[in-house]
């Protein structure tokens, strides 16, 4: 048995990366939020970094092995919300089991872990049947998800599971031919939309046309934004954060805080730091030792990925307002813990790849 | 799932390609993003930067304060003063509406007052206050102090509001301000005026408004996105109005008023030695301050419909005729001329008929005045030998001797809305009435009747030239240095004297026309006028005026000027429909003076009183 070094217990680069990137929310939390917000994210940082390091220890052959059951699970707990769910603003995400929980967060796991333990039975290429039965559990719970009404996460929980299938290696006609059948069913979809979420997307396409409602925000973030300038106009001095003209600046729209604030060069350190994050996890899924732990890191990474790009192109005024916030860097519980799990399971193929081996 | 063949090695070679692809498009995909921000941050900085600077600083101006007014010794007549108006901030009482039916028992409210803090209150953003009335009088205040606590979100607020004291008889002269309307707005420079600001609309206030309004301030305040105010700094400091020092002397102003008692008219008593206005006076005044607020409309068809007329200013707008009153200007251009001589003398009969005509001009007096020369000419008014003497002069000498004296002119006094008054003459008739110029008319030019108009600020003007003897120093009504003109005719000592005796002797005379008026205490010159109202047949000539209905009467005027050696005041008056010049303008100028001589020479009381 050789010694155990660092590396068969963490991914050290990969915490490095993650504790920088953290330390930078905090400090742009910090001026949008105040020292109070400042702490109580700190404590879940905290929670979520003990979470990812005690998962990192746990065998991904675990995962695998429980991963139809937690499946399963998670789609139960969307019926749950489908028939017994709290409705909080017109929409029903929450179930009260004791504790408040939202299923939905917890499928942006097990989607891509159940498409994973289909693919990893499979020869890939993966031959029609697979590919079928994966859009079928990512159909379902895309679907169970809409109708809450909760677009956004449905539409990145329907991308982790894309990506697992891309990833698995379907042919790029397939992928052409799906890419092009979204476009032209784009109408459909836009008949089957809620009033709000067209008017979302409306909003998007010209937001100065009602401006002080719902284009507001966007407006606002693009002046906090191009007003930052190169340099950025100084920690804790944002006029637009600091006078309370950028809406919920703490969370979704805290990129538009940093932006401000450190100008041009503190949003390309930030996208500096994200692409290292992502390199490292997509060299961690590389070097993995079998299918289901490269395309669950691979997919975890690519959702990574989206939630960055589509956060910072909503605050940009590139896409439409979705909530959706900025990956560790946010305020908000729930999203540092899930994100720090994930990064749990990537040092997890990370140490585990060479043990089988021996 | 049943068996399948796995190919690791394969597999892992296709996971790598496609993990190498998906590098790629995270790679492409942040550096559109990045150029995206770049595009914000860098290219697109300046305008997102003033928009910032929009969003968080709110400029508001700082109304500078109007310049105040003070007579020539320094008593306020026009101030500012603190008034109070009643304002609401909706954020802070939404149903504000529903308690105005309530806050009527202590504020007057009209249901037009009403409907527009309605109208306002749709469009007005919650935090900034609506103004639910202005000029809030003390028991207003005082009532709603009392029961503010019934009211949340009400507050009174002071601002400051002209305030003219003497209004009623510095009326003609102050003029008022009062708010701007949308037309005056538009032509302001909007940068020294807002929309609510007050503007003067008469007299001085109208004429100085550039120096009596100021130039406003800035006042920058940073707000955050719900409009609360943060901090504040004045950016520019407002330069407020000018302060005017009128050459008006209050006292003489008061008895010039009060001399009128009960007539309507105008008076003016100027010094000529400088042309400075002590006193100017319509008759009726009326209070300004009411306009300042928005007169009401009833109070306002009572001022237009009052027969006297009381927003009819006289002094600058009112036309008559100088009648008689222009006799010793028409005796200096005789002298000046050469066609008479002070001791030329004449025989009046009581008529006088240009050669071949039928038509008669009548002497005053039925029967003539006998033989008389050019002092009892002046003292008796002898209309025949100024008949005489017009028609040796002829219309044009007339009028280029006349014109000097400023008559048909604007005298460029320093007050807006001066009338111009009328020089008769052959360019002015074809002008005006498009016909030639008779004899006849050059006749009764000769004893200031026909087309001739005169404007009481313009006789003023005639008289400080004729008691400073050439001298023509500009009336004006604000206190400035003036240049002193001379008149281009070379006019000898010797017929300055003349005409001057001749305007003693009408007082000082035992023939005069006004020696009941004379005085004891100093000599005084005067000249009596009738201006006519309507032309009269000629049986009517002779009837006595005051039988006539008031409003038919004749106009008096009166000129004087005083001492009569070193004339310090000149006084012009004119009596509306008082039918005499002698009995009913020439004792207000005689007030008028005797009120100047009281305050300027109280020995000359002193040592006969004593």
């Amino acid at each position: 048995m050789r010694k155990r070094g660092i590396n068969d217990w963490i991914d050290p680069w990969l915490l490095l990366l993650l504790l920088t990137l953290l330390a930078y929310g905090l400090v742009v939390l910090y001026s949008a939020g105040g020292p109070v917000l400042v702490e109580r994210q700190a404590i879940r940082i905290l929670m979520g970094l003990v979470a990812m390091l005690v998962i990192a220890q746990i065998r991904p052959e675990r995962f695998e092995q429980f991963t139809p059951l937690i499946f399963v699970g998670s789609v139960v707990l969307l019926f749950g919300v489908l028939f017994f769910g709290i409705t909080v603003k017109g929409a029903k995400r929450w179930l009260d089991l004791g504790i408040s929980i939202q299923p939905s967060e917890l499928c942006k796991f097990t989607v891509p872990m159940m498409v994973a333990w289909i693919m990893r039975h499979a020869a890939l290429p993966p031959d029609w049947k697979h590919v079928f039965g994966s859009l079928l559990v990512i159909g379902l719970c895309t679907g169970l998800i809409y109708q809450q009404p909760d677009l956004g996460t449905s539409i990145l929980i329907a991308l982790s599971g894309l990506f697992v299938i891309y990833l698995a290696g379907i042919s790029w006609k397939l992928i052409i031919g799906g890419g092009i059948l979204a476009v032209l069913a784009s109408p459909v979809v836009w008949h089957f939309m809620h009033e709000y979420q067209k008017q979302r997307v409306l909003m998007f396409l010209n937001p100065e046309s009602d401006p002080l409602n719902r284009g507001w925000n966007i407006i606002q973030s693009k002046i906090a934004i191009g007003s930052g300038g190169v340099n950025g106009k100084g920690w804790q001095q944002g006029s637009q954060t600091q006078l309370d003209f950028l809406p919920e600046h703490s969370t979704d729209f805290i990129l538009s805080v940093l932006s401000e604030e450190f100008g041009f060069i503190g949003v390309l350190a930030l996208f500096i730091l994200y692409t290292l994050i992502i390199m490292r996890c997509l060299f961690i899924a590389a070097q993995a030792k079998n299918t289901y732990n490269r395309l669950i890191c691979g997919a975890l990474t690519l959702i990574f990925f989206v939630y960055i790009t589509i956060n910072a192109g909503m605050i940009s005024g590139v896409f439409p307002v979705v909530g959706v916030p900025l990956p560790l860097v946010s305020y908000g519980g729930t999203s540092v813990l899930t994100l720090l799990a994930s990064f749990g399971i990537m040092m997890s193929v990370h140490t585990h790849k060479k043990l089988i081996q021996q | 799932m049943g068996k399948v063949l796995k190919q690791p090695i394969r597999e892992k070679r296709l996971f790598q390609e496609r993990a190498w692809v998906a590098m790629g498009i995270v790679i492409v995909v942040f550096l559109l993003l990045l150029s995206r921000y770049f595009y914000l941050q860098v290219i697109k900085h300046d305008h997102y930067l003033s928009e910032a600077d929009n969003n968080r600083i709110k400029s508001h101006r700082i109304t500078p304060t109007r310049g105040l007014i003070f007579d020539r010794n320094g008593t306020l007549l026009a101030e500012n003063k603190t008034a109070y108006r009643l304002q609401v901030i909706s954020e802070k009482a939404p149903d504000f509406v529903q308690q105005l039916d309530q806050l009527k028992q202590w504020i007057q409210l009209s249901e037009d007052n009403i409907n527009d803090i309605k109208a306002t209150a749709k469009y007005n953003p919650a935090f900034k206050p609506i103004t639910i009335k202005e000029h809030l009088n003390e028991d207003e205040v005082a009532a709603f102090a009392v029961n503010q606590h019934r009211f949340p979100g009400f507050h009174i607020a002071p601002y400051l509001v002209r305030q003219y004291n003497h209004a009623e008889v510095m009326s003609h002269v102050i003029g008022y301000v009062s708010k701007i309307n949308a037309e005056e707005y538009a032509q302001k420079d909007q940068s020294r005026y807002a929309a609510d600001d007050y503007v003067g609309k008469l007299g001085l206030e109208k004429y100085h408004e550039e120096d009596l309004h100021g130039t406003p301030g800035m006042l920058r305040t940073e707000t955050n996105a719900r409009g609360r105010q943060l901090n504040q700094e004045v950016a520019v400091a407002p330069s407020h109005g000018k302060t005017l020092h009128l050459t008006i002397d209050l006292r003489l102003q008061q008895a010039s008023y009060e001399a009128f008692g009960e007539e309507t008219g105008a008076a003016i008593a100027v010094n000529p030695n400088n042309g400075e206005i002590l006193a100017m006076v319509s008759k009726p005044g009326y209070d300004i301050n009411q306009f300042i607020a928005g007169i009401s409309h009833q109070n306002y068809q009572a001022l237009l419909q009052s027969p006297d007329k009381p927003l009819f200013n006289r002094s600058i707008k009112g036309g008559y005729e100088p009648g008689s009153t222009i006799k010793p200007y028409m005796a200096l251009a005789g002298l000046h001329h050469k066609l008479i001589t002070p001791e030329t003398t004449m025989f009046s009969t009581g008529s006088y008929q240009l050669p071949n005509q039928e038509r008669k001009y009548h002497d005053w007096k039925r029967g003539g005045h006998g033989k008389v020369d050019l002092t009892d000419s002046l003292a008796e008014s002898v209309n025949v030998f100024f008949y005489d003497l017009a028609v040796k002069l002829g219309i044009d000498r007339i009028e280029s001797f006349l014109k000097p004296f400023q008559f048909g002119q604007l005298t460029g006094l320093d007050i807006a809305g001066e009338k111009r008054g009328i020089l008769p003459s052959r360019q002015w008739k074809k002008a005006n009435r498009d016909m030639i110029w008779f004899p006849g008319e050059t006749v009764i030019t000769g004893i200031g009747q026909g087309y001739f108009v005169i404007t009481p600020v313009q006789m003023a003007q005639a008289l400080t030239i004729l008691a400073s003897k050439g001298k023509i120093n500009p009336i004006h009504l604000v206190k400035r240095d003036i240049n002193t003109a001379y008149l281009p005719m070379q006019l000898s000592e010797a017929h300055w004297q003349a005409v001057h005796e001749g305007m003693s002797a009408v007082i000082n005379a035992p023939n005069g026309t006004a020696r009941a008026l004379a005085s004891d205490k100093y000599l005084f010159a005067g000249k009596s006028g009738t201006s006519q109202v309507f032309g009269k047949s000629e049986e009517d000539i002779y009837k006595k005026n005051e039988e006539l209905p008031k409003h038919l009467r004749n106009h008096a005027l009166f000129i004087a000027f005083a001492p009569v050696e070193q004339p310090e005041i000149a006084v012009v008056v004119v009596a509306e429909h008082g039918a005499s010049g002698t009995k009913a303008a020439a004792p207000i100028a005689k007030k008028i003076m005797d009120a100047y001589m009281r305050i300027h020479h109280p020995e000359w009381w002193e040592a006969t009183d004593a």
